[in-house]
């Protein structure tokens, strides 16, 4: 294999595996401030207990978010030294701000929050946690803006020549919102909440479905499924944004998707399909116009279709782009109704008592992740074959003087750490959840009298 | 070119990251050298009151490091990404050592197990060796200088890296940060750990000025292009004066029982170290020891002026906030480390 397909991989298995957190914690991070607020309000204990044990867990999922996120950052000049140069005005600018503005918030305000509690009041605590919030947004907004500017590219200008030519600002709130960047933004935002959520809902399922830690269970999944049906019914409103965003800046990726190929009248609109690139057809189960109809509330306006653009100029997997973006699609609806019909069950008064729908809740927290992931996919992989959008080829961004040995022994070597942060992250968020959220006071007592009293522990 | 109180862009550019970087080395510099001694305490106990002496700071100390990434990005797009392109090898097996340190802290304190808690504790302390040591060694290539070609982009291979210099001035940054990270816990220890730490310090002490002593008489006899500024200029000498004075201040006020102050020496002595190298390659960010002519310098690889205008207002803007609530965390964790149910 080549350096490029290699480097490709490489970035998508980095970033997929680092995306699993950094959402899962700008989630928790919003339900540590509901749930702390609560307690600083009511001073019930219960949502003192809650919010230690969701702040343990935060801390595990943000180490490993900092740890393979920091790879990302040097990732673009050790694989994509050229891209490196090229956007090394606009990129690099937005990565600055990241680490400045967001990343030292967040990671300055963690130690308070994990280990602050006996040393600061309960309000710097709270502050603390709001601030650790806050910085987890901030982050999402400038890697975002970065990434949407190669999505969507303004406020530049392009200098030199060939292999020296480069973008440079002209007008950085331009490249800040350029055209995707709030559409991104806020799909990427509730995605993250959305992640949150239902962690927080399946664990409390399965405490509920479990008769245990009850008293704290029940109102923190009633928390969670507030914050779980607001975020799905607004990302139904911002997803369709986005979608219609692409359509406007970016027809290829938004023809990609759908498996669009020919410019005609009533574009149809896939629930479910498979895409045939030889022979240029979707089958599957279709709404017939649907999507002329959404985007352009019409049925029988054409949509651009693939075969508009020249064949070196768009995706080459088009099922793959199609099949992520229906996943993504899928896992959103499937979130709306089962957050709804919870609701009303609870309005029924029967909520926790419908074990099945308990059990279903304990599973969900896949969807978002599924939702997360599957987004991601389609949306890079619809841009290709540009790294920046129309103005630079991912073939053409390359480091060239990396060799694709280098590239095959780190990929291999990622590979491995990652499995098994992987599986001890999950033997350790499990054995996180099996204990509960009630005080360690007495386990460690006990720990370390039996520390003290147990010859092999003495050195 | 654009100037900002009588300086260009540029170079005010070199002194912000050159600053962030020095912040990097002085903040994580002690977290990772008290990581790198880590085996040397015997004790769970002081195991556990070693590393949570660390524990509520070293995440906001790795954030200079990635504000020193984006600032370098931002800055001088070419020199990142011909530097990270070249060291791609030690620059890999530098974050494995980061993911591993940051991991191994976050476990060791999961389980009870003794297996768990010392399988941990060698991850965790072979990490912060492996960061130290490849911090040193890309620290030290790029004094010396690497092979680079006309385009700017790296002409050797990963045997280049291996001279003598680059690899004494990585046995240097071990000791210099094991020599930092000792005197941190010295702050932080009390009754018998204290002791070792304090006995540890001053060995430590002696390794570091001992590395660096015979580092600096290599470099003045074999590598003449990083002494011409000193040569041309004999008033840069009071910078190794005073690094010798901040060094000698060490031992003497851990002897007074004024820790802070002899912290506070080994933070000059790392900055001082730095400013040396700064000063002494300044212009140039990656000097091409086969053509000076291929050499990357902060104008050739600089972002334009208008990005290099936006970057200062950024730091000016983020600098005193990042200081504002690292000066905040620390002062919320001062004085001697006490466990409770939140430790590790």
């Amino acid at each position: 294999m080549d350096v490029e397909i290699l480097s490709r991989i490489q970035f998508a298995f980095t970033i997929a595996f680092h995306y699993i957190y950094p959402p899962m914690s700008i989630g928790l991070g919003l339900i540590l401030v509901i749930m702390e607020g609560m307690y600083l309000k009511t001073g019930r204990k219960i949502y003192e207990d809650a919010t230690r044990f969701w702040i343990k867990i935060f801390a595990l999922i943000f180490g490993i978010g900092v740890a393979t996120g920091i790879i990302m950052e040097f990732e673009f000049g050790t694989n994509w030294a050229t891209y490196s140069k090229y956007v090394g005005d606009i990129f690099g600018s937005a990565l600055a701000a990241e680490g400045i503005f967001a990343f030292a918030l967040e990671s300055g305000f963690l130690g308070i929050l994990i280990f602050g509690w006996n040393r600061v009041s309960s309000r710097v605590h709270f502050f603390s946690t709001i601030m650790v919030f806050l910085g987890s947004l901030f982050s999402a907004i400038w890697i975002v803006v970065a990434n949407s500017w190669q999505q969507t590219p303004a406020g530049y200008h392009i200098v030199g020549e060939g292999m020296n030519a480069r973008a440079e600002i002209t007008d950085f709130w331009a490249m800040v919102f350029n055209p995707s960047s709030v559409d991104r933004l806020t799909h990427v935002w509730i995605g993250a909440f959305l992640s949150g959520a239902f962690l927080v809902l399946s664990v409390n399922a399965y405490y509920i479905i479990r008769k245990r830690h009850l008293e704290i269970a029940r109102p923190s999944f009633k928390i969670a499924l507030i914050v779980a049906t607001a975020c799905s019914l607004m990302q139904l409103v911002v997803g369709h944004r986005s979608a219609d965003g692409v359509a406007k800046n970016q027809p290829a990726k938004l023809a990609a998707i759908e498996g669009h190929y020919d410019t005609l009248a009533k574009a149809d609109m896939f629930l479910l399909g498979y895409v045939n690139n030889k022979t240029q057809e979707v089958s599957g189960l279709k709404i017939p116009g649907g999507l002329s109809f959404l985007l352009h509330g019409n049925f029988n306006e054409p949509v651009k279709g693939l075969n508009a653009f020249p064949e070196s100029d768009r995706p080459k997997q088009i099922n793959a782009i199609f099949q992520f973006y229906h996943m993504m699609v899928a896992c959103g609806i499937s979130m709306i109704a089962l957050t709804l019909f919870a609701v009303w069950q609870w309005k029924r008064n029967r909520l926790f008592e419908t074990k099945w729908l308990m059990w279903i809740f304990v599973f969900s927290v896949i969807l978002p992740q599924i939702a997360n992931q599957a987004g991601w996919f389609a949306a890079e992989m619809g841009r290709q074959p540009w790294v920046v959008y129309g103005l630079l080829r991912t073939s053409d961004a390359l480091s060239k003087t990396v060799t694709a040995n280098q590239v095959l022994f780190s990929l291999i070597m990622f590979t491995v750490v990652y499995m098994l942060l992987l599986v001890l992250f999950l033997y350790l968020l499990n054995k996180k959840i099996k204990h509960g959220p009630v005080s360690d006071h007495a386990k460690e007592d006990i720990e370390e009298s039996s520390k003290r009293n147990n010859p092999i522990m003495k050195q | 070119m654009e100037t900002f109180l009588g300086l260009d862009y540029n170079v005010w550019w070199f002194l912000v990251f050159g600053g962030v970087i020095s912040g990097y080395a002085i903040l994580d510099g002690f977290d990772l050298g008290a990581g790198a001694l880590h085996l040397l305490l015997n004790k769970e106990q002081s195991r556990r009151i070693a590393m949570n002496a660390i524990g509520p700071v070293w995440d906001g100390n790795e954030v200079w490091l990635v504000i020193g990434g984006g600032a370098l990005f931002a800055g001088f797009p070419v020199a990142y990404a011909a530097i990270f392109s070249a060291f791609y090898v030690p620059f890999m097996i530098f974050m494995v050592g980061l993911i591993f340190r940051a991991v191994a802290i976050e476990f060791r304190s999961k389980e009870p197990m003794l297996w768990w808690r010392k399988t941990w504790d060698i991850v965790y302390n072979i990490a912060c060796i492996v960061i130290a040591l490849s911090l040193g060694l890309m620290l030290g290539n790029v004094a010396y200088g690497i092979p680079l070609n006309a385009d700017k982009e790296f002409a050797g291979n990963w045997m280049s890296f291996f001279h003598p210099f680059p690899i004494m001035v990585s046995i240097t940054t071990l000791a210099l940060f094991l020599m930092h990270g000792a005197i941190y816990l010295t702050m932080k220890t009390e009754n018998r750990l204290y002791t070792k730490m304090h006995l540890l310090a001053n060995n430590f002490t002696v390794f570091f000025v001992l590395s660096f002593v015979i580092t600096t008489l290599y470099t003045l006899l074999y590598i003449p292009h990083l002494c011409d500024q000193f040569r041309q200029n004999p008033s840069l000498f009071l910078l190794p004066v005073l690094m010798i004075l901040a060094i000698a201040n060490i031992p003497r006020q851990i002897k007074k029982g004024l820790y802070r102050y002899a912290f506070l020496s080994s933070a000059v002595t790392i900055a001082l170290l730095l400013i040396m190298v700064a000063v002494e390659i300044f212009p140039y960010l990656l000097y091409a020891s086969n053509d000076i002519k291929n050499s990357i310098t902060i104008h050739n690889a600089a972002a334009s002026a208008k990005t290099m205008k936006i970057l200062l207002i950024i730091a000016l803007i983020g600098t005193p906030l990042v200081g504002l609530y690292t000066a905040f965390v620390f002062w919320t964790f001062k004085g001697k480390v006490k466990l409770d149910e939140m430790s590790y």
